[in-house]
């Protein structure tokens, strides 16, 4: 009689994506499955590389900005914001009170349009349908105040290095006024489809769980860090900007799962509410350029009439200002975690090295030990709770 | 001669008549279902939903039609061809089979036969066949996941629809779908049966793999499922399949718990209005809250599927089963 020998049952492999519906984007995972488990998770990226760091190398300062609207194309204003901040650090300037509200408004704005994004389409990853056309309809608002401010529904190119491009159309303010009103309800609205819906927490709670050390480890940052228990907010804990001035509390989860990402998320979009309606009430007035010709171009009155002026404005628009040597590294909080560029300057009209620091890149790495043991239908509730946006992951 | 033509063909013609006058209003009922979910999903979610093509969208779903027919047929490569189109085919045959035994008004069916419940519920048990087929032959990884959980999915459902059935014709006293109807003259099933009732519409949204326990053609996981694969007509014969299926579990639901053709109180007036109009209002009900529940609920994970069949709704069948022939023994009301 033989014995049968042992027989080598493999794993095969499924791949996630890059065309397929709930893979946000050009995101590639290649599972190894052992039935329905999840043994390892491969995540492939560089799908939608475009070299925006080596780009920007050849752009000059001002020409920069639009690359960044361009990175995580959910949320402009705040990575535009930062490349601002770190532009106007190495310049050594200030920009004027009145933009500094504007900016906060608007990157809370973002902040909402970018979490209704998320929650929407995370509550469509694990089935629920209505969530996301409901909270689509106040990102087209959101998307007509960046509209009205810049002229462009997402890629607005509106706050730029000295302040923020133009100031608000007369009537903005209470028009965002009475949105901020309203929107309280339709978050309302939605957390009555999701918040205690046993089936919905069945799908999340418990679900790729991150601790607190795993957390720091991995690097994570925003939501994602603060739904593990750390109350790590750079609007708190250095403020830029104006962040000082507000009144606001960080949402922090307890357990580090699907369901507490998809919490502190929540919590955040009624904090931003509590802020913009501080930075309506506060606005203070003004100028929103900075007041030197050498960095932001005259007004177009002035144009008309100064020689000088006209003067700056083609040497502006042509070959840019220059930004004395020196390296800076400027981070933001924005709705994903901390968004950083660090700017290398050698005293030319362009940055020497512009590099990124995108949160959605780190978060992405941690998918492997999230997901290890939990099963096939994790997968998409997983990704759709840490927040991934391609444009930012691939650069 | 004349006998082949009385015993023969005039039965046959009549039968043939029969079977087109349930099948025809069938596939135009099915093909306003699938209108109808996309206006009712549509005004829930605040959009308008399909409203172009003819008066209201009314031609959408022949617009649909005559797009599908003329699509290509891709037959992806190292899939075996026959399995491949005899899937659809019999997922879309066996929908249509089921409606044989369905009595649509007092005397109006095809086959009055004395074991129709379990004549229903052989065909539908059959509807996963349609399906493991399906998976196999696309030789796909997303479809052959998608039919290994539908095989799981349906097999596990259909025992607590068994036992719920038993209840039923415990208190009916019959295996024919007629007589279990004008069982319910004094009463409705749906109210000595409450528990019953959910369990066993729950259990019928699972055993036509609609929302939340759609895990077959899971669209964030599997892509489309055990359909990931198929295009044009085979596709269009799933989705016809499927919602075929939706018509005919509710057409059982009616039977069993919501008195089929009967009017909801035996006054003259409601007497009147004839039976099949209030089978086909107790259908649309049941179709409109399968639509509702899609457009609510986000979507079971596989294992928690598997739990809540076995763990829940099996025992709980189980227990009333005994409640209800005891309650019968008991009282001296068990049916002869």
């Amino acid at each position: 009689m033989t014995v049968n020998a042992d027989v080598e049952i493999e794993n095969y492999t499924i791949n996630f994506g890059p065309q397929h519906p709930a893979a946000h984007g050009v995101l590639r995972l290649v599972l190894e499955m052992d039935g329905e488990v999840i043994d390892r998770v491969d995540p492939h990226i560089g799908l939608l590389h475009r070299g925006t760091e080596k780009l920007i190398e050849y752009k000059s300062y001002l020409q920069a900005v639009p690359y960044f609207d361009r990175l995580d194309y959910v949320s402009p204003m705040n990575q535009e914001q930062a490349f601002a901040i770190a532009v106007e650090r190495l310049l050594g300037i200030e920009p004027p009170p009145r933009a500094k509200y504007i900016r906060m408004l608007f990157c809370e704005l973002t902040r909402i349009l970018n979490h209704i994004m998320n929650i929407a389409s995370y509550a469509m990853d694990v089935g629920a349908m209505t969530p996301f056309l409901w909270t689509f309809e106040e990102r087209e608002k959101l998307m007509e105040f960046y509209d009205a401010v810049s002229g462009a529904r997402m890629h607005a190119a509106y706050i730029r290095p000295g302040g923020v491009s133009m100031d608000m159309p007369a009537g903005l303010p209470e028009r965002i006024m009475t949105w901020a009103n309203q929107f309280p309800k339709i978050i309302d609205d939605m957390e009555g489809l999701l918040t205690e819906n046993r089936i919905f927490k069945q799908r999340v709670v418990d679900i790729g769980r991150v601790t607190a050390d795993e957390a720091v480890a991995w690097g994570f940052t925003g939501p994602n860090l603060r739904a593990s228990g750390i109350a790590w907010d750079l609007r708190k804990a250095q403020p830029y900007d104006g962040y000082e001035d507000m009144d606001f509390d960080i949402a922090i989860g307890k357990n580090g799962d699907c369901y507490d990402r998809y919490l502190v998320r929540v919590v955040e979009m009624r904090q931003s509410i509590r802020i913009i309606k501080q930075c309506l009430e506060k606005m203070p007035t003004g100028p929103v350029r900075v007041n030197d010709r050498k960095i932001m171009s005259p007004p177009r009155a002035e144009m008309k009439s100064s020689m000088e002026a006209l003067i700056h404005h083609f040497k502006l628009y042509t070959e840019g200002y220059k930004v004395p040597a020196g390296e800076v590294y400027a981070a933001v909080e924005a709705p994903k975690g901390e968004f950083g560029v660090y700017v290398v300057a050698d005293g030319t009209n362009r940055p020497y090295r512009c590099r990124i620091r995108a949160p959605g890149f780190v978060h992405l790495q941690g998918m492997d030990f999230m997901l290890r043991g939990h099963m096939l239908p994790d997968v998409p509730a997983v990704l759709g709770s840490i927040d991934i946006v391609f444009g930012e992951v691939d650069r | 001669m004349a006998e082949f033509i009385n015993g023969y063909l005039i039965p046959f013609a009549w039968i043939l008549g029969k079977i087109l006058l349930f099948v025809l209003p069938l596939l135009v009922a099915v093909a306003y279902v699938t209108y109808a979910e996309r206006r009712i999903i549509g005004a829930m979610q605040m959009r308008i939903g399909p409203n172009v093509v003819g008066w209201f969208g009314l031609l959408q779903p022949f617009a649909d039609a005559v797009k599908l027919l003329t699509k290509e047929t891709v037959l992806p490569t190292g899939s075996s061809p026959v399995v491949f189109f005899l899937a659809p085919m019999v997922t879309f045959s066996l929908a249509m089979i089921a409606w044989a035994v369905i009595p649509v008004n007092e005397g109006w069916f095809i086959s009055n036969i004395n074991v129709g419940i379990l004549y229903l519920f052989a065909v539908s048990s059959l509807g996963v066949y349609g399906i493991v087929m399906a998976g196999w032959a696309s030789n796909s990884r997303y479809a052959f996941l998608g039919a290994m959980r539908s095989a799981a999915q349906m097999v596990s459902y259909e025992v607590s629809i068994g036992f719920v059935m038993i209840s039923v014709l415990l208190t009916a006293g019959s295996l024919n779908l007629s007589e279990i109807v004008m069982a319910q003259k004094g009463m409705w099933y749906f109210i000595p049966h409450f528990p019953m009732f959910v369990i066993f519409f729950v259990s019928v949204l699972a055993e036509t793999n609609r929302h939340p326990f759609d895990l077959p053609e899971a669209e964030s996981e599997l892509v489309a499922g055990f359909m990931t694969e198929y295009s044009s007509m085979s596709f269009a014969l799933f989705f016809l399949g499927e919602y075929a299926n939706m018509i005919m579990m509710s057409g059982v639901v009616t039977i069993l718990f919501l008195g089929g053709w009967l009017a909801p109180f035996d006054i003259a007036i409601l007497n009147a209005v004839p039976g099949i109009v209030w089978f086909a209002l107790k259908i649309s009900f049941c179709l409109f809250l399968m639509i509702w529940v899609r457009a609510t609920f986000p979507r079971y994970r596989y294992d928690q599927l598997m739990r809540l069949g076995w763990k829940v709704f099996l025992p709980l069948s189980l227990i009333w089963l005994v409640l209800t022939a005891g309650f019968l023994v008991y009282t001296g009301r068990v049916p002869v």
